[in-house]
């Protein structure tokens, strides 16, 4: 038993590797690959997630507020809470100065509020990346 | 913030070309694999944009 559990401690790398790259690129979009020094890949996350985040702002998509109720309501306004948090500082930045918009009808809207919980999908996506470089399962 | 109006196709297009350029950048080692698989991922969402547009064409009659 303790030599599974020394195993375990073995095959999972300490935090200290790569929780910095993750947090960054939690909280700005590519910022993980550019602190393993991947600027090119780290450049062409942040510029996709930045552009599908204000796209989302322009088409005046939603953010949304977690709401439980039925189970079909729970994921969804929950998974997208989560998914508009992924972005990280955008977020944070587009709630506190006061761009998040009203839930309204409207297919423009709606593809608004795809766009930006998109960008923060993408963004989880980037960061399992980082994690992976920093882990050195990947190059 | 300006406002933008797209139309679905236009979101659509933007939809799949963003998200295929990060399936690309991630997933693939070598740059030339990333630009090939980002690029047949593009071509899937638009097959699949473009059929499915078809499908539901049709089934509205």
């Amino acid at each position: 038993m303790a030599t599974t559990s020394g195993k375990a401690a073995e095959l999972t790398p300490p935090a200290s590797k790569w929780a910095p790259p993750v947090l960054l690129g939690w909280l700005i979009p590519g910022g993980g690959h550019f602190l393993l020094k991947r600027t090119g890949r780290g450049s062409l996350l942040l510029v996709t997630v930045l552009s599908m985040f204000l796209l989302g702002l322009m088409m005046r998509g939603a953010m949304f507020q977690p709401q439980t109720g039925d189970i079909l309501t729970t994921i969804i306004y929950c998974g997208g809470f989560l998914g508009d948090l992924a972005s990280g500082l955008l977020y944070l930045l587009a709630t506190w100065l006061g761009y998040a918009q009203p839930d309204v009808a409207g297919h423009v809207h709606d593809y608004g509020t795809k766009f930006l919980v998109a960008a923060g999908l993408i963004n989880v996506l980037a960061m399992v990346d980082a994690y992976e470089i920093a882990t050195g399962k990947k190059d | 913030m300006p406002k933008m109006n797209l139309s679905h196709f236009e979101a659509a297009l933007l939809f799949a070309l963003f998200s295929s350029v990060v399936l690309g950048v991630i997933t693939k080692r070598t740059d030339a694999e990333r630009l090939r698989y980002g690029i047949r991922c593009f071509v899937y969402f638009m097959a699949a944009l473009i059929g499915l547009g078809w499908l539901m064409h049709f089934g509205h009659g």
